[in-house]
């Protein structure tokens, strides 16, 4: 009686099992590990977590391969009479020893990386990027650009309680205003914030860096090919935390310089007019 | 076992009867009770936001509840279950068991540890109050960073006085449980004698005695800079919001393992029970528990790789990260080797237990992985590190939880409890718990950040998933509560052993353990 009840219990495991399996690769949208990468970095990033994923693996496949041996093979309802020993120093010194070794190797290939990451010197451009609540404005010092991106009306309109609209395909990740950067350039960001503490994400570039208020962060990214990549807020920042999307288009560098140009046009004449009405204001009749 | 048996026939049990008793008592086993209920109340009040949050994630699109709502609730079902339902569970487990497993008559300050206990509630009852009060309960998420908290509405006080409570209640327990195994231990056993329990919750005591006071500072400084203009955490006025973060997981990081050591001493007595054989590698086991302790200590700035930090800084926790690996393998391989050549047997304290070092090895896998810093600037703040930090906290922490219930329960109640329900509610717990969070791994790895009330349609699928399984294990959880009330109201007499041959003081008393244990020392 005892035994079907076991049984009953490992059929239930295998069919929960077996739909979760079955599921998987159905779909396209099914993804199951990190995006490709648009930089050659975000490639090394995503090959270390690769080789620290495998290395789980093969480490579970032991550790739980000796369990399941255990738990078939020493069961008292098996007949089997308990050992007496409780120690063994020389596979105690073993299990301390491999694992140290394996963390060794782990350690000196993710060193190697941080220390590309970190390094932003000689940079091509620079993006002030400053997080407020909820939007991201990306400056150009260099090129006199300065502006705010949204996230785009359809997805306010979609992103409210019941309402029920038909989500498009970049619903929550499409913006107003994308930053544009040229491809194949070395593209500094610092960071900053506002208000609270963001987080600036595009998972297909692998950079993530906090916006703090107060302080500067400073991050890299290569995109290797011109597209749009798209991310969002990733630090908790408050009710629109969710709707604070990211998004960057690169652009050949010719099209670059031809969108900075423009840019900088219809900047700097708006910035004239501004002028202008302020010395209007302020002029000799104003007192 | 014949003096404890005799003392008992001579003390009736509770002086006080009715709510009186419950609200004066100083026995610990009266106490360990208060806190087991408390604990298992809190776990399905936190439960019941964990559902709200998994019903709004259901499907992509604002259905059920507002974002800044959808915020309180990540929050508070973060405190709730940390300080309401995890940690009290083991100080109840602690008031229960110390005493009877190093032969004491009852924990060393009775009557604090009857404060410590009721200082509870009333903590309690004001943070839920807070869900109340104009602009609603703290929804800055528990790690309570500025300044996104500070713009918490009035609830702001009331959530700093009430963690001040929880702190007081933890640190007074603490220091009851230091001077309880310090000087009550029967005549003969030496500190390399203690149980495993026992030990890991020692050093428990001094981590929590050791964490606390800083998470005290850290909040005492957020209100200072809300209401008395001082500026820790302000750029504005000087201050650095990052600092908070650091003084916050100085705290936060052993609170983790404030989680999660008295779990090792849970799994470490009842694995060795339904193996028969002794623990494998008792010495080990203790420095393995030390030194996780120990690295406990310098290892917070994991949780802030993206804040930006010197490279150095960068690189030191990296490393110190990975070395928790070693002395945690060291306990999941001394537990295997306890098992080889067992004689196993897989009652339901048994199997919780034996899913407990599966699925918490994969959330220590999880865990190695986000501790290397190029990876982890991609996994933070996503479902990866959800699902990380719920493995070892459902699977692993409740899970040790339950499976010392269902161990001790009969020493308790007297009663056993129905072992055909505790499989069921084995298995349902350990098939919905990994339908919950194994596919929140897939979702944060293609990139859905944590503590967003709506997401983009790609990750529509396996959040379908994650919210059945949340359904599943929570509605499992009420055959939970139905085991136990049967086993407190009847079942089957429990022998004093209760299991074949365990080891331990707790099995030389009766079951039910009568009101006054080892009035007179046993002798080791």
């Amino acid at each position: 009686m005892n035994r079907s009840k076991a049984y009953s219990g490992w059929i239930i495991a295998a069919l929960a099992a077996t739909t979760l399996c079955a599921a998987g690769p159905a779909a396209a949208e099914w993804a199951l590990d990190f995006p490709a990468s648009a930089t050659e970095l975000g490639g090394k990033i995503r090959g270390l977590h690769h080789t620290a994923l495998i290395i789980c693996v093969v480490i579970g496949v032991i550790v739980f391969g000796v369990l399941g041996y255990s738990l078939m093979k020493f069961r008292k309802s098996q007949g089997a009479q308990p050992a007496k020993f409780s120690h063994s120093t020389k596979a105690e010194v073993i299990w301390t020893v491999i694992p140290v070794l394996i963390l060794v190797g782990l350690a000196i290939p993710s060193a190697r990386v941080l220390i590309e990451m970190e390094d932003t010197q000689s940079a091509d451009l620079r993006v002030v990027v400053t997080g407020y609540q909820w939007k991201w404005r990306y400056e150009y010092p260099d090129h006199g650009i300065s502006f705010f991106s949204n996230m785009t009306e359809e997805s306010k309109a979609a992103a409210i309680v019941g309402a029920g609209h038909e989500l498009h395909e970049h619903y929550l990740r499409d913006v107003d205003n994308p930053m544009v950067v040229p491809a194949g350039r070395k593209v500094k960001l610092q960071l900053t914030s506002n208000d609270v503490i963001h987080a600036w994400w595009i998972p297909d570039l692998y950079v993530k860096r906090d916006a703090v208020p107060g302080t500067i962060n400073e991050t890299w990214f290569e995109v290797g090919e011109p597209g749009v990549y798209r991310g969002q807020c990733a630090e908790l920042c408050g009710r629109g935390h969710g709707f604070m999307p990211i998004v960057v288009e690169a652009l050949p560098p010719e099209e670059f310089d031809a969108w900075a140009a423009a840019q900088t046009m219809a900047g700097s004449s708006e910035t004239a007019l501004k002028t202008a009405s302020v010395a209007v204001a302020s002029g000799p009749n104003a007192q | 076992m014949s003096d404890s048996t005799h003392a008992a026939e001579h003390h009736d049990g509770p002086h006080a009867k009715g709510l009186w008793r419950w609200l004066t008592t100083t026995n610990h086993k009266d106490i360990g009770t208060l806190y087991l209920v408390f604990s298992l109340v809190m776990f399905l009040v936190g439960g019941a936001m964990a559902l709200i949050i998994r019903s709004e994630l259901f499907q992509p699109g604002l259905q059920l509840v507002d974002p800044h709502f959808f915020n309180q609730m990540t929050t508070m079902h973060a405190l709730v279950m940390i300080f309401g339902a995890l940690m009290p569970a083991f100080v109840g487990l602690a008031n229960w068991q110390i005493p009877l497993m190093v032969g004491a008559p009852d924990m060393a300050l009775p009557r604090m540890n009857n404060w410590s206990f009721w200082i509870l509630p009333p903590a309690f009852l004001l943070l839920i109050a807070t869900l109340f009060m104009p602009g609603g309960a703290p929804a800055g998420g528990w790690t309570l960073y500025p300044p996104l908290i500070l713009q918490t509405g009035e609830a702001f006080p009331f959530v700093v006085f009430s963690l001040h409570l929880l702190g007081a209640s933890s640190i007074l327990g603490a220091i009851n449980i230091i001077v309880t195994i310090t000087n009550m231990r029967a005549p003969g056993m030496g500190f390399m004698k203690m149980p495993m329990f026992v030990w890991t919750w020692l050093i428990t005591a001094y981590l929590l005695i050791g964490a606390m006071p800083v998470l005290a500072g850290a909040i005492t400084m957020l209100l200072t800079d809300r209401y008395f203009g001082t500026t820790f955490f302000l750029a504005a006025g000087g201050g650095d919001p990052v600092m908070f973060q650091h003084i916050f997981w100085f705290f936060g990081h052993p609170e983790v393992y404030i989680l999660i050591l008295p779990a090792f001493g849970i799994i470490s007595q009842i694995i060795p029970t339904f193996s028969r054989k002794p623990l494998f590698g008792y010495t080990s086991m203790v420095v393995a528990t030390s030194a996780i302790a120990f690295l406990s200590y310098v290892v917070w700035a994991h949780h802030m790789f993206t804040t930006g930090m010197p490279q150095a800084g960068m690189l030191f926790f990296m490393i110190s990260t990975m070395f928790i690996a070693v002395p945690t393998g060291v306990k999941i391989f001394n537990w295997l080797a306890t098992l080889w050549r067992g004689s196993i047997s897989f009652e339901t304290p048994m199997l919780f237990a034996l899913a407990f070092v599966i699925l918490f090895t994969i959330g220590g896998f999880s865990g190695l992985m986000l501790a290397l810093v190029p990876a982890d600037i991609q996994y933070h703040d996503t479902y990866f590190v959800v699902a990380h930090f719920h493995y070892v906290l459902v699977p692993g922490a409740i899970f040790s939880v339950i499976a010392a219930v269902y161990y001790w329960l009969p020493k308790w109640t007297g009663h056993r409890y129905d072992e055909t329900l505790g499989k069921w509610h084995f298995w349902l717990s350990t098939i919905f718990v990994n339908v919950l969070f194994f596919p929140q791994h897939f979702l944060g790895l293609a990139s859905m950040p944590r503590r967003i009330p709506d997401y983009s349609v790609q990750f529509t699928e396996f959040n379908m998933i994650s919210s059945i399984g949340a359904f599943g294990f929570g509605l499992s959880q009420l055959l939970f509560v139905w085991v136990l009330v049967k086993c407190v109201r009847g079942g089957a007499k429990a022998s004093a052993k209760v299991w074949d041959e365990p080891n331990g003081l707790e099995w030389t008393v009766p079951s039910p353990a009568p009101y006054h244990t080892f009035e007179t020392p046993p002798k080791v």
